[in-house]
């Protein structure tokens, strides 16, 4: 199935706008089939658990969803559910977009006070950037206390790697899952052709599973030895993760299971901009959790795109493009304090407020967010992460 | 017999709750009471008891300034549209036994009150100095939201916040959003008063044991012969309150501005300032300290799982050392 060749492609090893512009988001919920992010939503969800929504939820990073409404009913009625969430190790430099889904974890965890797994595909990764198995496991490991240093509660949090945990009940429900999938439909999800090695093609059913309780007996399973199939799981992930699940939730009745809900967020703009790419290879397109406050200000200072105008006096005269500033864009994503963003984007958008002062503002916020995960990082030893990625069961998940 | 002011005081002592205590002159309105703490620069409350057509009594306990629609509260609450009315006056002396004008979320200490529901503004939540009646309307005190929570603790209250003005729609699709907060039981307005458990959120039990138990003490309506204080037992396991990072985090900083303001003279003008400076403060620090908690918390399971995994170990050691 060929994509149009001027659309946007938008999938879990590729994500390209259209003419290389911007992704068009309403189309992309549209082309999936999944629901926009109400406010109503949002107040459900601040009424629910008692405190403000996550800043991401306000700002609408996390825009669109499946089911996430049945999670909500749910909740309500005092039933329980489980969160999953993952990240493919493939560097060891972490930036600041791949800590968003993390970020908003570990806030539905606390919120709704609910157990995560979370999964490193290592094994994907070997694959598809031709990894030694052995770096695979390292940079999971390593992935893996970025991770924690998140804030994730050891008492309700198992993380796994995929070399490490396949087997067992697991791995019957990959099968399960495997049967159910013929090699067209991966073709059409996925883009594979027949060019593709056998691993990458078989590769889907191990991140479809994680959504079904049962392929974790020695959390879910009770005293005897029975998971309750009925257990909803909820998955916080960007939304080009979205083919993997739209196939869980296609598969998943078929094998008396039930469907995993979706909350999805947009893409974490790079620093030049949001037509710009986020790589590895350029160590200026994003704030990396190990940058010092000398890297900080020089990447903002140099290399945020800004939307303010060429001189002070057309600034003054017309004031900036919020649409395409960077700064605004991040303190979106990062400066909690509504009525502050609302006063610097009144007075930045009117010319009032130079690009200076902005950049001034998100470094100290940017700051504050590396700090403190650095020094909640230092704390995470490899113990704390045997501990973590142990095979053991977490009684207090739901207390 | 109802509870005294100075009972209720001594209560609050006994349990370490930081409180101030202000005496003037009867009030009977919120107004009234303004003019004698209002510039304290706390929050102040207006408290009503609500009753429905099945006898079952609320409290609502809300900041002077929001917008308390009953219409809209008894749809919330799952009563149709004109369930909710003020109670009457006798309900004051017979279910709260408290003056008129002096509807509080302490009266809840009564076992008369036992059945009543409380729905208490969320704008209080984490907030230095509010302000209530202390069972009698000649004295306000102020403490801080965690003091009220560990009050409402302490007798088996589980302390919950509302956003009173929310205006959901009720339907089909969207189940009444407060309906946990109806009583389960009326209050008997006899003698010899049941013992009907207090009004519990939907929260689920941690461990198959503790489920047993709390099933067992719902169920259970035995007839407590009046004079007794036999307060429900707290069916939460200790070490979840203790390993709660939010709760903790939250209890240490209310210690220390309540410490803080202890220090100053309590009846300093400079009170307003001093509330939204440790507002302030605690916005600043809450996030870091949560953090720093977890860290903790983390680190503290993982020298101890690593333990519990050498002692098998070593169990295991010794087993075929004997053999």
């Amino acid at each position: 199935m060929a994509e149009d060749v001027d659309s946007q492609v938008v999938n879990p090893w590729e994500v390209t706008a259209k003419d290389g512009g911007k992704i068009d988001y309403d189309k992309l919920i549209e082309k999936f089939g999944c629901q926009r992010l109400s406010d109503d939503i949002v107040q459900r969800v601040e009424r629910l658990t008692g405190r403000p929504a996550h800043v991401f939820l306000r700002r609408g990073v996390f825009f669109a969803h499946r089911d996430f409404n049945e999670i909500l009913d749910l909740y309500e009625r005092g039933e329980k559910f489980y969160l999953y969430t993952g990240r493919g190790p493939s560097s060891e430099a972490l930036h600041l977009g791949h800590l968003v889904p993390f970020m908003f974890t570990k806030y539905l965890q606390d919120a709704f006070k609910v157990p995560l797994v979370i999964q490193l595909t290592d094994d994907e990764k070997c694959m598809w950037k031709n990894l030694a198995v052995e770096e695979s496991k390292r940079l999971a490991r390593e992935n893996a206390k970025d991770i924690i240093a998140c804030g994730f509660d050891i008492t309700r949090t198992f993380i796994f790697s995929d070399f490490n945990y396949l087997g067992g009940a697991f791995y019957e429900n990959m099968v399960k899952v495997a049967n159910c999938v013929t090699f067209n439909k991966v073709v059409g999800i996925f883009g594979f052709t027949p060019e593709d090695h056998i691993g990458k093609i078989s590769f889907p059913p191990v991140q479809a599973v994680p959504s079904f309780p049962s392929s974790f007996p020695h959390i879910f399973s009770d005293k005897n030895n029975k998971v309750n199939n009925n257990l909803r799981c909820l998955i916080p992930c960007a939304i080009d993760q979205d083919p993997y699940f739209r196939m869980t939730r296609d598969v998943a009745p078929r094998i008396g299971y039930q469907k995993p809900s979706l909350i999805e967020s947009s893409f974490f703009p790079a620093l030049q901009g949001e037509n710009g790419k986020m790589s590895a290879s350029d160590p200026n397109s994003a704030i990396y959790v190990t940058d010092s406050l000398k890297d900080i200000k020089n990447k903002v200072n140099r290399y945020a795109f800004s939307g303010g105008q060429d001189s002070i006096e057309n600034h003054r005269k017309f004031g900036a493009n919020l649409e395409v500033d960077i700064p605004i864009k991040y303190l979106s994503f990062f400066l909690d304090d509504d009525p502050e963003l609302e006063h610097i984007k009144e007075e930045y958008g009117s010319g009032r407020m130079l690009t200076g002062q902005v950049k001034a503002r998100l470094i100290e916020v940017l700051l504050e967010l590396v700090e403190r995960h650095r020094k909640a990082r230092a704390l995470v030893t490899d113990e704390m992460v045997d501990a973590f990625m142990a095979v053991r069961p977490l009684p207090y998940m739901f207390s | 017999m109802g509870y005294t002011k100075e009972q209720l005081l001594d209560r609050l002592k006994e349990f370490e709750i930081n409180f101030a205590s202000y005496d003037h002159p009867v009030v009977l309105t919120v107004e009234a009471q303004a003019k004698y703490v209002g510039h304290l620069g706390g929050l102040l409350s207006k408290n009503l008891l609500l009753k429905d057509k099945k006898h079952r009594y609320y409290i609502i306990s809300a900041l002077t300034n929001t917008n308390v629609d009953l219409k809209v509260l008894s749809q919330r609450l799952g009563l149709g549209k004109g369930g909710l009315r003020m109670a009457p006056e006798e309900a004051l002396q017979e279910i709260l036994q408290v003056p008129l004008g002096c509807v509080t979320p302490f009266a809840l200490i009564n076992e008369s009150a036992g059945t009543v529901s409380l729905l208490l503004d969320q704008g209080f939540k984490s907030k230095e100095s509010c302000f209530f009646h202390p069972l009698s309307n000649d004295t306000t005190i102020s403490l801080s939201s965690s003091g009220l929570e560990k009050f409402l603790t302490s007798i088996g209250r589980r302390p919950a916040y509302v956003d009173l003005e929310a205006n959901p729609s009720v339907g089909k699709d969207n189940p009444p959003d407060l309906a946990a907060f109806v009583p389960s039981d009326a209050p008997a307005l006899s003698a010899s008063i049941e013992k009907a458990t207090p009004i519990q959120l939907p929260v689920v039990n941690q461990t198959p044991e503790n489920l047993k138990s709390t099933s067992g003490k719902t169920s259970s309506k035995s007839k407590v012969p009046s004079g007794t204080t036999e307060k429900p037992k707290s069916t939460v396991n200790p070490l979840t309150e203790a390993t709660d990072v939010e709760k903790l985090v939250d209890s240490i900083i209310s210690k220390f501005a309540t410490a803080v303001q202890a220090e100053k003279n309590p009846n300093d003008l400079q009170k307003e300032t001093e509330s939204s400076l440790l507002d302030g403060v605690r916005k600043r620090i809450t996030t870091d300290l949560q953090m720093q908690m977890m860290s903790f918390k983390n680190a503290a399971y993982s020298q101890g799982f690593h333990a519990g995994v050498e002692a098998v170990g070593i169990a295991m050691k010794n087993m075929s050392f004997r053999s």
